[in-house]
Order: C-alpha cells, then structure tokens, then sequence
C-alpha cells in the first residue's frame, strides 16, 4: 500500500528533493520523515509541488536575472527612449496555458489523494479498530468503545493496519496532528464528528500536536501513538481491560495515596475502563513517557505538577493546592504504581541533543 | 491653501484643520501617520513574539500574555497597519490619477478614516484595561466565545467601527472611480494602480458585509446571551469561521491588488516603458478579484467538511496562480527591453518579484488539500502569507511610499538612506521567514508560546528571531529618513522622477488644495506620456479657466466618530454594570445626532474663484 508515486522517486530530481527535504528535522515528530501511509502520500504529493514550484521558480528567475543584467540604464543613455511595446499575443498565450497544464498535474493527485485520506470504506469491519479521541483543555483522551478500555495523552495503536479515528472535542476546536504518520484534522465542539484513520509502518512513539489555537496551554497538548506490532497490541488490550481500580498497590505509602486519590481525584478522574471526561483516564499512568504530555516521568515533576498545575500548564481545569505537597508525594507514590502492562516499554521518544 | 500657508499658522489651527478636513491630501496624510504607527506598535508585538520564541522552553512572556500578543499582532498588522496604509496611497494618489478634485464624498472619506482610528484605539486601549484578545486574529469560536475577560469584546467592538469605516472608504472609491474621471480617461486607459484600487473597492463592497455580519453574532453571543456560535445551546461554531473566511480570504487580495497595480505604475516609470500586456493585466487583477470569493474555504481543508468540497476549493485556489502569474511575467517583460533605473522604489519592487513567486508558489502547495493536512496550522502557514504580505504588501508599501512621497510632500525621500534601509529588511524578511516553512513541517504548530527542547527546531527559531532584528533595523533607517528628508532634501518640481507617466505628475508637488486649475483631457493611456511624446509640457486642459467647486471643512465625522468610540465602550461593560449604558446612549446621541446636524444642515460647499486660480498660476501652478 505504498504510496503510488513511489516509483517516481528513482527520478533524479525526486530523488535529490527527498535527500534534502528528510534532512531536515527528528525522527517520529517530522512530516518531512513520513512512516506512515498518510505522511508517506502527503509527502509524495509534496514533492510532486516541490518539483512543480521549483521548474517554474527557475524560469522566471532566469528573465528576472536576464532583464535585470541586460536592461539597466547606462551612464549617458538617460535620453534614449525605448520600444513602447503594448504586448505580445503568443507569449501571453504561452504562460497562460503552460501554468494551466502545470496545475493540472498537480490538481490529479491532489484531488485523488484527498478521496483516499477521506475513505472510511472499511470502518466497522471485523476486526478493524476505531478509537474515539476528544480533545479538551488541555489534554487528549481515546475511548476504545469495543474494548471497552480507555486511556489518555496516549493512545496505542498496531502497526500496519488502519486504525480509525472517531473525534470530538469537549470545549473548543483542537486539531490532532501526528506529522510523522498522518496529516490532521480538526476536533470540533457539538455536532460535527470528523473521521480520519492512521497507519503506522513502524513501531515506535511518534509525537502528536494540538495544531488549533485553544488556549494559553495551546502548545503545551502534546500527546504520543504508540505504534505496538499487532500481537503485543492485542496483548495490551487486555492488559489495560485486567485493570483493577480497587486493587491495593504494594507499598504502604502508595496505599494512604489510593486513598487520597480517592477521596480528592476520583470526580474528575478514573482508573480503568470507565471514561470519567472532566479529568484523564489515569489507568496506565506509570507508563506513560511523559507527565501531562510535557513533564518528565519522574515524582518530583509529578509532586509539582498535582500541587502547581497552574505553573505547568497555564489554564488548565485541574484545581492548584487541593492537596498539601506532603499528600501529593502519597499521591505520587500510587500513581507511579499503575504499571499495568509492559508493551511499548522498549519503545522511545527518538530526540537530540541541541 | 498649502502646507507652506499651514506651516506658518498656529499648532491649534493645524490641528483643528486636520480635525475638519475633507481634502484626499490631507487624509491620506492622517492615515499615512496613524497607519504608520500601528505598523510600529504590530511590529513591537512581532519583536516580542521573536524573542519568546529564540530559544527553547523560554519564558520571556507568559502564555497568555503569549496569545494577546500573537493577536494583536495579526489584528493590528492587518486591520490597523496594512489597511490605512493602503488608504493612505489610495487617497494621495488615485483622484490625482483620474483627473479629479476630490473624491466622489469628501465628507464620508473623512468619516471612514476617523471609524478607523477611533476603532484602532479601541483595540489597543484593551491593553490597559485588563488584557488584549487573546483567541487569535482569525477569533475562532468557542475559545472567542468563552475567553474570560473583556479582550475579545475590544477585538468585536473596534473591528466593527473600523470596519464600517473601511467599508465607507471602499464604496467611495469605487464611486469616485465610477463618475469622476477626467474627460477622454476611459475604462481602459485608467493607470493599473486605479484599477487595482477599482477592483479592491469591490471587493471591500462584498467582503466586509460578512465580517460585519460575524462580529454581530459574535457581540450578541457575548454581550446579549444569544447562541448563535454554542453548541451547548445548539449553535454551531463552524459557523464563524465561515463567516470569518469569507471575508478573509477577500481581505488579503484586498490587500495586495492595490500594491500589484502600484508596482505596475513604478515598474513602468523606471523602465521608460508602458505596461506590457495592460488589458491583460487588467483582465488579470478583476479575475484574482473575482476568484478571491470563491476560495475561502481553503483555510477549512482540516475542518472535516468532507473530500467534494476540500477537492473543489483546492483546484478553485489552483486557478488563481494561473491570473497571478501572468501578472509576474507581465512586469517583467514590461522591464524587458526598457532603460531600468534603479531607484529606491524601484528596488523594493525589483525585491517583490522573487519573494511573493516564493509567497505564491507555497500557496499552491497549499492548495493541494490533502498536503494541507500536513501545513495547516503550522509555520509553514505562517512563512507562506508572511512571504505574500510582506514580500507583496510590506515590500509594495515601501516602494509606494518613496515613489509616491514627493507627490504628498514636495520632497524626494533621500534614495542612499532609502537604499539602505531596504537591504536589512531584505535580508531579515528571508532571514526570518524562509525558515519558518521547514520549521513548520519538522514540527511546528502555529501559534506555540513555547517549543520544547529535543524537538530539533531550535536552530531554526534563532535564525529566524535573528532575521526580525534586521527587518527592525531596516524599519528604524526608513523612519530616519522621514525625518531627514522633510528637514534637509530640496523642493522637487511636479515630475520629479522625470519619466512620470500619468496624470498625477502634471501638476505640482504637492499638489494646490483643488489639484488642476483645469480639468485635463485624456488622449490616451499613460496620458502625461503620450503629450510628451508629442513634444508639449503638460496636459491640454478639457474646460476653460472658471470657477471651482469645493467641499467644505466639517468636525462631524469626528463627532460621529467619537460618538460610536464612547458607544463601544459602554456596550462592553454593560455586562458588568447596566450604568455603562448612559455611555451606549450618550455615544449614540452624539452619533445620531451629529448625523442629523449633518442631514438638516445645507452644506453646499464653497468656490475658488478664477481671480484666485489666476493669482496661482503666475506663482507657477498649473505647469
């Protein structure tokens, strides 16, 4: 299911432009390193205006240059007084129609890859999987109806197959954007449902985006796809569906801080299946790479987080101080504890140093 | 009644002239100034945003204070810079073009630049008052419907009153352009610059309208408790952001046809040429007008309205590429073959060319919907209408100023600071810009207050915050050389490029209050060219020497004005405390009530008599 421009690639001008374009930025995040069927025809049709663009950027910098070098008034001609030319028949003909030709290339793929990221021919066969993803202030939560699972910030999904994407949004308009396996789409408040599907090629954690304006915390709504081979998918599904929100957790620290969770958290959030909507699903916390989707996971940024969230990510729902520091590193101590399934563990965010 | 008269009579008596006046000279000036100073307050909140983003995880600003700056940056750069600018060169220079002594409704041409100012200030008060907008320029609801505080009731107040005002100037150019060319200037032998400005009124005409329609629902929905945009109510929010865009995408070929026609006027002088392919050209600018409405929803192709429609606007904004780019080679053969002389208005637009290919060509790649997946949203966004406003709009500005600055102020802008300052804004345009379209596909949302360590986009920002200090120092050596031509550059005579072509370099620079003792007769296109052509020094008069017709002064546009500024601010804090509407009735009394002073009131204007125009002439007017 390769994209089918792929076999103009051996094209030297394809080819030099791909060299360039994947030079540029960080496994997993960029479009410009597509691993997905998405990204991958988004980047061949980026290509093919590339390519288009720079034929016609060439051309006209080549009169620009001509007329430019050729025509400049010289010392001792300011008398002379040109041709006054009205216009030329055939020449504005010519890039009249050769434009028209130009954008016809580019408007049939374009047009045939719109259809293709917009299909949903197979959403609802057996065995094919559709997540329903909301975004709010400021977070992401996937709702696997059928599995009956829910998560949040992170949202698994196996490689190789289409996953659908049922989406909504809770507050306003937020926009899901994975560059490194789809394009995005908007996630709209009310009636309008949006649909779009990812496949990955690879396993891996790919970065996600809130691409629409939605608030101060706006660029602080990162999220991750997991990419997971279907098997360990499989295997995580019913690690997550085994999710006990009762079981006691094994130190006694951990367990006064179930209870604080308990009592303080629970109306907003939950752990397991049910989808609570105010606050994230917390249910596979411990594994998730990052603490509200920009932290690293570690209990002094987590501590921070529960009692500050308000200096974490500005404007967000989450009441600041509603417990002390003291309860909060209890807190900390059950949340690190929801460790329910090792997929994707051996998996990591690529990044560089800079 | 020139600006030598002026200069000598008290500061007081200056002002109240500019309070009052109805003459297209003097508002241009007003709206060169106050245009003027809302690009350098827009340009402040660009720096802020530049130096936010230098480095990684910076906290140089808060997030929110973030998102008010990204706002009014858009909203000022737009509405309050590029709009009245563009008025400013419409008013100098269009009536000048067509022969007129005005235009069609002095009094509404006066009245549309006080909207605009007093709806400017609007807008920028909010930042004293307890936050700008904060939900973008686009103001997209629910987060516009649902921002906390007062800032987007500032953003729907001022931009409706400058907006009214916009709409006033837009039907009183397409009018004057209508019915008050010179004897013998046909449709077809009007300069490309009034063209553009005729095919830009039209679409101010049909454009606004919806703006106008959105910000009603937007102020009911937060000031009065309708629903119009609340989904929990049953509104719809996409709603708004089709009204939004179908005024929006108007808006920026607003913006840029006018300075496409003034290019074609200073490409043409300083080629010695005429226009090459003009019906083309003008065929061209009424077709880019005419596609302009029909693409709107290309800013939408992430919103979900489905594959038929995404396909349709994309191949729609395809089309417009088609027009544009005969416009590109146009210019350029219309250099071709010419005596190209490098002036600084001539360099600006020299610099044009190759940045709004690049600003044209990333729309293209835009418009292929199913791409946009992957750019919208992002800086590749960003570098593209960047590279189409600044390269097209800024750029045009620039050369429009120098070119027309002797026209408005009887002084040629001194051309060493004018090449000067052009070089660092160049270099700090592609500095700053070209980047931002890697930084969009490697991973930049628009609009980030912050971006993260790791994310590999850090060299990128730096080079780009680097770019917009040398578009800064460019910005600072231009106004340097405001200041240093008005107090040491020459008197310059009418035509002082000596290749003028049209009309408005017949007569003296600046020009008498009533702009031609004698209306002149056209004979063809480039008019001043084709009577030099046959060997005379000015245009043959249409009329014999008599009296002339002129409006009068009138503070009633101010009043009007005022009256819906004070209005403004008591329909935004009636929210809080019904007192605030004595201010909505005191400013709508002073509104309604100058309107009907003006109504009851005869203003039939006053005469220049010939003794007068004769006395002028002798002084040197009129050749």
């Amino acid at each position: 299911m390769r994209g089918w421009m792929g076999k103009f690639r051996s094209l030297f001008l394809f080819g030099a432009l791909t060299m360039l374009l994947t030079g540029c930025g960080i496994e997993n995040i960029s479009a410009l390193k597509p691993k997905g069927y998405g990204s991958e025809l988004l980047f061949d049709l980026m290509l093919i205006s590339i390519a288009i663009m720079i034929f016609v950027f060439v051309i006209v910098m080549a009169i620009y240059a001509f007329v430019l070098l050729r025509y400049r008034e010289k010392k001792g001609q300011e008398h002379i007084v040109p041709k006054q030319t009205e216009g030329n028949k055939a020449l504005e003909v010519i890039w009249t129609v050769i434009p028209i030709i130009l954008l016809l290339v580019l408007a049939i793929p374009t047009v045939q890859a719109t259809f293709d990221l917009a299909d949903q021919s197979t959403q609802g066969d057996e065995g094919v999987l559709t997540v329903d993803v909301t975004g709010n202030q400021y977070w992401w939560q996937f709702d696997y109806a059928d599995q009956e699972i829910s998560t949040s910030q992170e949202i698994y999904i196996p490689t190789n197959e289409r996953v659908y994407l049922n989406m909504k949004a809770s507050d306003v308009i937020h926009s899901f954007w994975v560059p490194a396996i789809s394009g995005k789409m908007d996630t709209i408040p009310g009636e309008n449902m949006n649909t779009m599907y990812l496949e990955a090629y690879e396993e891996g954690v790919y970065e996600g985006f809130c691409a629409e304006l939605c608030g101060p915390s706006h660029s602080l709504m990162y999220f991750k796809v997991i990419a997971v081979s279907p098997d360990e998918f499989d295997q995580w599904v019913e690690d997550m569906q085994n999710i006990d929100p009762e079981a006691t957790p094994e130190t006694t620290t951990a367990q006064e801080g179930q209870e604080l969770f308990n009592n303080n958290c629970m109306s907003c959030h939950a752990i397991g299946g049910a989808s609570a909507g105010v606050g994230p699903n917390l249910g596979n916390f411990a594994n998730r790479e990052k603490i509200a989707g920009i932290l690293q996971p570690s209990k002094d940024n987590l501590v921070d987080w529960i009692v500050h969230p308000d200096e974490v990510k500005p404007g967000n729902q989450m009441p600041a101080e509603l417990v002390s520091e003291e309860d909060a590193a209890k807190i900390a101590d059950y949340l690190l504890e929801l460790d329910h399934s090792d997929v994707g563990n051996d998996l990591e965010m690529q990044s560089v140093e800079e | 009644m020139s600006t030598a008269v002026a200069q000598k009579r008290g500061l007081g008596a200056v002002i109240w002239d500019y309070l009052t006046t109805v003459d297209h000279k003097k508002i241009a000036h007003l709206y060169l100034v106050s245009g003027g100073l809302f690009f350098l307050i827009g340009g402040l909140e660009a720096m802020i945003i530049r130096i936010q983003l230098m480095k990684p995880d910076n906290d140089f600003i808060s997030a929110g204070l973030y998102n008010e700056m990204i706002t009014m940056h858009g909203t000022t750069m737009i509405f309050l810079a590029a709009m009245p600018l563009i008025f400013a060169i419409m008013n100098a220079v269009v009536p000048l073009q067509i022969g007129a002594r005005d235009v069609a409704f002095p009094f509404l041409n006066s009245l549309g630049f006080w909207l605009f100012l007093f709806g400017g200030l609007m807008l920028n008060v909010s930042w004293f008052t307890g936050g700008a907008p904060d939900a973008g320029w686009t103001n997209y609801a629910p987060l516009s419907t649902t921002s906390p505080g007062h800032g987007v009731d500032y953003y729907v107040m001022g931009l409706q009153i400058s907006g009214a005002g916009t709409l006033i100037g837009g039907i009183n150019f397409l009018v004057t352009i209508v019915n008050m060319r010179a004897p013998g200037m046909t449709y077809m032998r009007m300069p490309l610059f009034t063209w553009s400005v005729f095919v830009t009124s039209t679409l101010i005409l049909f454009a606004f309208p919806a703006l106008t329609v959105g910000l009603f629902l937007m102020m009911f929905d937060r000031m009065f408790g309708s629903a119009f945009f609340d989904v929990g109510l049953g509104g719809n929010a996409i709603i708004w952001e089709h009204l939004f865009w179908i005024f929006g995408h108007p808006e920026v070929y607003i913006l840029i046809l006018p300075l496409f026609g003034a290019f074609s006027d200073i490409f043409s002088t300083f080629s010695k040429k005429r226009l090459f392919g003009y019906s083309a050209m003008v065929f061209a600018t009424v077709l880019i007008g005419f596609l302009g409405f029909m693409v709107w929803a290309h800013h939408m192709f992430t919103v979900g309205m489905g594959p038929i429609a995404n396909s349709i606007f994309a191949v729609a904004t395809m089309a417009i590429a088609v027009p544009t780019g005969i416009k590109i080679f146009n210019w350029l053969f219309t250099m071709w073959g010419g005596q190209i002389r490098m002036t600084a208005a001539m360099l600006w637009s020299i610099a044009f060319i190759p940045s709004f290919t690049i600003g044209g060509m990333t729309g293209v790649m835009l418009a292929a919907a199913a791409a946009d997946f992957q750019y919208h949203d992002t800086y590749f966004v960003v570098g593209h209408f960047h590279y189409v406003i600044v390269g097209g709009v800024a750029f045009g500005l620039f050369a429009s100023l120098h070119y027309w600055w002797p026209k408005m102020f009887g002084k040629v802008l001194n051309e060493k600071l004018g090449k000067l300052a052009f070089w660092p804004f160049f270099i700090g345009f592609h500095l700053t810009f070209f980047i931002q379209h890697f930084l969009g596909l490697m991973g930049m949302p628009r609009r980030y207050w912050v971006f993260l360590e790791g994310q590999g986009l850090a060299t990128g920002n730096l080079i780009s915050t680097i770019g917009a200090f040398f578009m800064a120092i460019g910005t600072i050596i231009f106004l340097i050389n405001v200041v240093y031509t008005s107090v040491k550059e020459k008197k310059v005579s009418g035509d002082p490029w000596e290749h003028g072509r049209t009309l408005e370099w017949s007569i003296p620079s600046p020009p008498p209050h009533y702009n031609f003792v004698q209306t002149p007769l056209v004979r063809g296109l480039d008019p001043l060219w084709v009577e030099k052509m046959d060997g005379k020094e000015g245009m043959t008069p249409a009329e014999p020497l008599g009296d002339i017709h002129m409006p009068n002064a009138s503070i009633l546009p101010f009043t009007i004005s005022l009256g819906t500024f004070i209005a403004g601010f008591g329909f935004i804090y009636q929210v809080d405390d019904p007192i605030w509407l004595v201010a909505v009735f005191a400013g709508m009394g002073l509104t309604l009530g100058s309107m009907l002073t003006r109504s009851l009131k005869d203003d039939l204007g006053h005469h220049i008599h010939k003794e007068e125009l004769e006395e002028d002439i002798k002084k040197g007017v009129g050749k």
